[in-house]
């Protein structure tokens, strides 16, 4: 059967998820893999959010946030960029590839790119593979 | 005792663990007269020669309370966690091995297979030239020797077998465990189960004794040698990474008063899932950068993030072992 990757993109409601909306207005085609969950800002993304979408089953989690210097809530993108950061990380550290954890700034006006990030990321996770994950945890039940 | 209240039937067993929580029993000090003076301790490796054998003899629901220290690591652990469960009213994880996987927990990090390589094989003092690895049956000619089966995954209680209470801490404090024990002797109403007692709810940070400003903008991390604490001010505030923000109250600041940083034994507090998680999101918020280079650098100094965030929690934690 062939892979088709399930995606967790968190967009930011001011920017990134309105550029999803303009690409979904401007009738754009993009890969269905992707499941959005809207959130107010790229900073109330907590490490939590990204790790269980992992455990749940997501094979790729893409974040989406405001350009650097547009947050509506002024340093809210920041905080998620090093959060993002610090993920790599541990991420690595449990064997998760880091390309599966995608950080990435879609303004409101950036509907194309959105388009194409989606498709783009979904390419690089059907590559991947699926995530190891949801067979390590089975040993344990 | 004059009373015709029955006297308490009261067992400790130690599991993987490093035999600390018992000591942190053992500390009652004299109020061990009063300890028996309302209960029997009927089953306690450390402390006394009865078997196993005599607690499978024993009815079912025998004992009435339990304290179970230690995680689960091979099978005898898990037999004994299935025994203790049985034959107990109330089973309690005592200690952050039990209540989380603690610090044998991290053994999480690799595979039973590397684990038994590294000892047996490749540790720097291990001289095995037949390369023997130990098995769980061997047949000489007088019967079958047997071991424990060791797993690949290190397991909390919880993990095993239904838990009343949890008392964290790596040891519990023994204050704590007195104020328990009281409550059930006095026949005080008891949490619902599945509470964590003993401790608070909320963060170290609420009620640290240490001096706290805003001013928590971090262009550098320390390790706790590389600095001159001023023993008064937050570590975080210096620098130095403390499990503070992530971790539950109620040890009664024994490291901080030592004047070394949290290193998170008392698990998350109430509410949090991933108590790593939790000090991620902390430390990311107090780095003082905005250009990733920077933070990255910064962050460079956070060596071992998965070891250092889930040091006594990775068996419990979202992502609880190292993918395989």
């Amino acid at each position: 059967m062939e892979f088709n990757p399930r995606i967790v993109a968190f967009l930011c409601n001011w920017c990134s998820y309105t550029g999803a909306d303009l690409a979904g207005t401007s009738r754009m085609e993009y890969k269905s893999n992707v499941r959005v969950v809207r959130i107010m800002c790229s900073g109330r993304i907590e490490p939590t959010f990204v790790l269980r979408a992992f455990t749940k089953g997501a094979d790729g989690v893409l974040i989406c946030g405001c350009h650097p210097g547009d947050c509506h809530y002024q340093e809210g993108n920041y905080r998620c960029l090093r959060r993002f950061l610090l993920l790599q990380k541990y991420i690595l550290q449990m064997g998760i590839e880091t390309e599966r954890l995608k950080l990435e700034w879609i303004s409101a006006s950036e509907g194309k790119q959105f388009a194409e990030l989606v498709n783009s990321f979904t390419e690089t996770i059907t590559e991947l593979g699926p995530c190891k994950i949801k067979d390590t945890m089975k040993v344990l039940t | 005792m004059e009373g015709s209240k029955p006297k308490l039937k009261l067992a400790v067993y130690w599991a993987a663990a490093c035999g600390g929580c018992c000591v942190s029993v053992l500390d009652v000090h004299e109020k061990l007269f009063d300890v028996v003076a309302a209960a029997d301790l009927v089953f306690w490796p450390i402390a006394f020669d009865i078997k196993y054998r005599d607690v499978e003899e024993m009815p079912d629901q025998n004992i009435d309370v339990t304290l179970f220290n230690g995680a689960v690591r091979n099978s005898e652990n898990e037999h004994m966690a299935k025994l203790l469960r049985k034959k107990s009213k109330i089973l309690v994880a005592y200690g952050s091995c039990s209540h989380l996987g603690g610090i044998p927990g991290l053994a999480n990090f690799s595979t039973k297979e590397e684990l038994f390589r590294r000892v047996y094989s490749e540790s720097e003092s291990t001289v095995n030239p037949d390369n023997v690895n130990p098995l769980p049956e061997f047949e000489v000619k007088e019967g079958v020797l047997s071991l424990p089966d060791f797993y690949n995954d290190v397991r909390s209680l919880t993990q095993v077998v239904e838990v009343d209470y949890f008392i964290p801490g790596c040891p519990p404090q023994t204050e704590r465990l007195l104020e328990v024990f009281t409550a059930i002797v006095s026949g005080a109403e008891l949490p619902p189960k599945g509470s964590v007692i003993g401790a608070g709810t909320k963060t170290q940070c609420d009620d640290c004794i240490r001096k706290k400003t805003e001013n928590k903008r971090i262009k550098k991390f320390y390790r706790p040698w590389e600095i001159q604490d001023d023993g008064v001010s937050c570590f975080m505030e210096q620098g130095v990474i403390c499990m503070g923000p992530a971790t539950r109250e109620g040890c009664g600041y024994r490291c901080i008063k030592g004047n070394a940083p949290c290193r998170g034994c008392y698990g998350p507090p109430t509410g949090v899932i991933d108590p790593g998680a939790k000090m991620m999101s902390s430390i990311a918020s107090i780095i003082d950068e905005k250009e990733p280079e920077e933070i990255s650098r910064v962050l460079e100094d956070v060596v071992d993030p998965a070891g250092l965030f889930y040091r006594f929690s990775l068996p419990v934690s979202l992502i609880r072992r190292k993918l395989i």
